[in-house]
């Protein structure tokens, strides 16, 4: 007896988002804790806008692109955590014993991600635009910023799962949480780059992948159709996804190391 | 496909696994476990039994050595032995979020049974361990006993030939224990699954294991029924207990001249009979040579605690424990 | 019989020795886990030196607004939030530790030992402290080092630790009570969220005068805001609201304590 890749896909797939939906303590601090920070920062910051060349006269549009990012944090430790207890319980054993397929339980876990992904970008941009922000791509743009959303939500949970992987442990993957902050913070979150003073962390934001995500996101909000700023949030995306996957496929190598 | 080849059991030849800059686990195991039979795996904490069991169920790669279950080559075959093996671990290993069913549901689709017939099996198996109506509960909330009889019933979806057991009622009350065995050796009886169960508890190996083999420091140390090793040892013990606690060093003077000392009551003295049940009368006539009242005279058959004593010098109760406490030198503990 | 120190001449005596006794004995086991574990001891440092640079470097712009005339220059404006923000922090890590303690068991060891359970809290306080004046020996280090510019006295900086101390010791006793009414490390983001909220409430990039709308309205309520800036006055020695700043950074640990105490009651009942 075997079963085939699309049902294994399926089922741990149907798994992943019947946990995720379960665990509130996952999902609402994913959906309050960048919400609150946008409101504190949009309301701190205004004066921001009376900088020479600040592109919008609406710090809320320009910060609205953040929760989108720090939404994708949680997805790191809300897959790595959820696999790193699977492997804590010993029922990653369990699922080694079945034919099941490395790849299978991979695509399976990161479900949940696209569902948490979803969910987090639709409330983001509908509590943003019910504050007053604007989304110069319109309705069109709407859909591109939750598709970048989910796609960024998938690559950073992949990275937890890799993470979950090589540690087997929930709370080396938490430790993460503060590497993932780092890197947030040096980008152009709350500023655009051209505006940071600082010449060190100017260049730091230039050289973070994070930062034209975030410029991928307020090119939808504030400018409209940007393909450079577009193809370069994508291109980002899509690789963030490929190493993650990759790493992750590589450490459920080594961790399941069943003959 | 051929869920194993049914008249195949368990074949282990010098299996070793040696783990960076520590000790050797398990270090040169020889068994066999005929199909159909209960083979009790019987050691202390850290005497190599689970590290077996990962290699026996393809989850860990051996050092060296060979081993064929159901037929199949641990190493080169490992697919072909997991579609032939089902295994309930040292862990329950449950999604505390899933329900019973939910776990079926998923247990049975990732075996590739069919999904007409994965209800069906489902409800059968939650009926048979007696978890029917906590099948809709979320696995957070069951209790240890629960858990491990749907780990067990999770090991079963796909009839495997060959179950795996490791210290399956480990934390388990006494109830849910007995229901356990009783599953255990039905499914050996009725259903001719070959179990291989290790255990930390003699009354375990006992109740269910048609042969029993010991392991200790990695090594397999004894191996044969439980009446054959414990014949072997041959000796039984006897206690006395006199009616006078002040005669108690005067019991123990003459029990001695039949044997050597053995663990007692507060209030008795006891010895190894050398010569076997036939002594005992001779044991009577020398306390009453001696004038002592005895309150309680015991005989007590060898028990597999005793065959480990026999074997490694240490009781197997307790043995574990101070074997965390040692520094890598061989302390002998006293029974 | 044993020598005369154990023997108190009246039983005040003997409290007092013991609560110190126990108080000593779980600071010096926290403050050691803390300096030989760098799990604890590296994120306790990296983690506000990090915030330093990220909003005194990255957000240095903002002193170019229109209104913005802080006389010290934005690394001292920023340094005074970080510090009273690795106060709170520091406090609420202790938290953390108490709650795994009782999670683990190790808590009970405490409370059996102890004749004066008061003095567990009092050494897990005292360890907070100790391990805050290293992260702010670090930081103001650094902060001085980047050039930060220090306007206030001696008396001026005495000021500002000092708030930073009773902040400290609030988010201490605060984390505290509610790690021992939970007794487990779930309640880290019960322990962490209402500090956060309440330090991000607050003028943390701008002052008062600059923020308009509803985060106005709340900082001006927020007690934080009085102490931010009466930080801020000292290290530009242009004292404000000091009165205030003090009189509440007195009162909240008071309060806090006696919430750590009910904590400490309910545990004590859970066994």
């Amino acid at each position: 007896m075997n079963s085939t890749l699309r049902t294994q896909v399926g089922q741990l797939a149907h798994r992943s988002v019947l946990r995720t939906l379960r665990q509130p303590a996952q999902i609402v601090p994913a959906l309050i804790f960048p919400l609150f920070l946008l409101a504190v920062n949009s309301g701190g910051l205004k004066d921001a806008t009376n900088l020479p060349g600040f592109p919008t006269s609406s710090y809320l549009t320009f910060a609205l692109a953040v929760p989108f990012m720090q939404g994708a944090l949680f997805s790191v430790m809300n897959a790595g955590t959820d696999l790193a207890r699977d492997i804590e319980t010993g029922f990653l054993n369990r699922l080694a014993l079945t034919p099941l397929r490395g790849a299978a339980l991979l695509s399976g876990l990161l479900a949940g991600a696209v569902v948490l992904g979803l969910i987090q970008a639709a409330t983001y941009l509908v509590v943003g635009l019910t504050a007053g922000a604007e989304l110069a791509a319109g309705v069109p743009g709407a859909f591109v910023i939750v598709a970048l959303s989910v796609l960024i939500t998938v690559g950073f949970g992949a990275i937890g799962l890799f993470a979950a992987l090589r540690t087997g442990s929930g709370e080396a993957v938490q430790s993460l949480f503060p590497v993932f902050f780092v890197f947030l913070f040096l980008s152009s979150m709350a500023l655009p780059r051209n505006l940071i003073q600082a010449t060190w962390f100017r260049d730091i934001a230039t050289a973070n992948p994070v930062s034209y995500l975030l410029e991928a996101f307020r090119s939808l909000l504030i400018t409209g159709w940007d393909a450079k700023a577009l193809a370069l949030g994508f291109g980002i995306a899509v690789a963030i996804l490929a190493i993650g996957m990759f790493a992750a496929g590589s450490a459920l190598r080594t961790r399941l190391v069943r003959t | 496909m051929t869920i194993g080849d049914s008249g195949k059991g368990i074949e282990v030849e010098g299996l070793v696994r040696e783990f960076k800059n520590g000790p050797r686990a398990v270090d040169g195991i020889d068994l066999n476990v005929a199909p159909g039979e209960i083979y009790g795996f019987l050691g202390p904490n850290g005497a190599g039994k689970s590290t077996t069991v990962l290699m026996l169920t393809t989850l860990l790669p051996p050092t060296a050595g060979t081993a064929r279950v159901a037929g199949f080559d641990i190493v080169s075959e490992g697919p072909r032995v997991r579609s032939a093996i089902g295994a309930a671990l040292q862990e329950a290993a449950l999604d505390p979020l899933l329900t019973g069913n939910e776990h079926m549901r998923l247990q049975t689709a990732l075996h590739g049974i069919a999904k007409p017939e994965r209800e069906r099996r489902g409800r059968e198996l939650l009926a048979r361990v007696g978890l029917s109506e906590a099948a809709d509960r979320k696995v957070g909330g069951y209790s240890g006993g629960m858990k491990r009889r749907l780990d067990l019933a999770l090991a079963l979806v796909h009839r495997p030939r060959i179950l795996f057991l490791d210290e399956p009622t480990t934390g388990l009350d006494i109830q849910s224990r007995t229901a356990l065995w009783d599953e255990v050796a039905r499914l050996a009886a009725e259903e001719g699954v070959t179990v291989f169960l290790t255990t930390q508890y003699l009354e375990e190996a006992d109740a269910l294991a048609g042969r029993v083999g010991i392991i200790d420091h990695g090594r397999l140390v004894a191996e044969g029924t439980p009446a054959e090793l414990k014949a072997e040892i041959g000796r039984p013990t006897v206690e006395a207990e006199p009616r006078d606690p002040e005669d108690q060093p005067r019991v123990a003077a003459v029990l001695e001249r039949f044997g050597p000392g053995a663990g007692a009551s507060p209030r008795g003295a006891a010895a190894r009979l050398e010569g076997g049940e036939s002594d005992l009368a001779e044991v009577v006539r020398a306390l009453d040579a001696e004038g002592i009242a005895i309150e309680r005279l015991q005989l007590h058959a060898p028990s597999l605690d005793d065959v480990f004593l026999a074997k490694t010098g240490r009781s197997l109760e307790g043995a574990g424990e101070a074997e965390e406490a040692d520094t890598g030198e061989t302390e002998v503990v006293e029974a | 019989m044993t020598g005369s120190r154990d023997i108190p001449a009246d039983g005040r005596r003997r409290e007092g020795g013991a609560f110190r006794a126990i108080a000593l004995a779980v600071a010096w086991r926290s403050v050691h886990n803390f300096l030989t574990n760098p799990a604890f001891f590296v994120p306790a440092l990296v983690f506000p030196l990090f915030f330093f640079v990220a909003f005194a470097g990255g957000l240095s712009a903002i002193a170019k607004a229109p209104g913005f005339d802080f006389p010290s220059g934005y690394t001292a404006f920023q340094f005074v939030f970080v510090l009273l923000q690795s106060a709170a922090f520091g406090g609420v890590f202790t938290g953390f530790g108490i709650a795994r303690d009782f999670e683990t068991g190790f808590a009970r060891r405490f409370m059996l030992a102890a004749t004066h359970r008061g003095g567990i809290v009092a050494g897990y306080a005292l360890a907070a402290l100790i391990r805050a004046f290293v992260t702010w020996t670090v930081l103001t280090t650094v902060a001085l080092v980047a050039g930060m510019q220090v306007g206030g006295s001696g008396a001026d900086l005495f000021g500002l630790f000092g708030l930073a101390v009773l902040v400290n010791l609030t988010a201490t006793m605060w984390a505290a009570g509610v790690a021992m009414r939970v007794r487990s490390i779930q309640g880290g983001p019960l322990m962490q969220f209402p500090v956060f909220l309440i330090l991000f409430l607050a003028p943390v990039y701008v002052p008062l005068a600059l923020l308009s709308g509803w985060i106005h309205t709340v900082a001006s309520v927020n007690p934080t805001t009085a102490l931010l800036e009466a930080g801020r006055g000292f290290i530009s020695g242009e004292p404000v609201t000091v009165a205030l700043a003090f009189a509440l950074a007195v009162t909240l640990p008071v309060l806090f304590a006696l919430w750590a105490r009910g904590g400490l009651k309910r545990a004590e009942a859970a066994g």
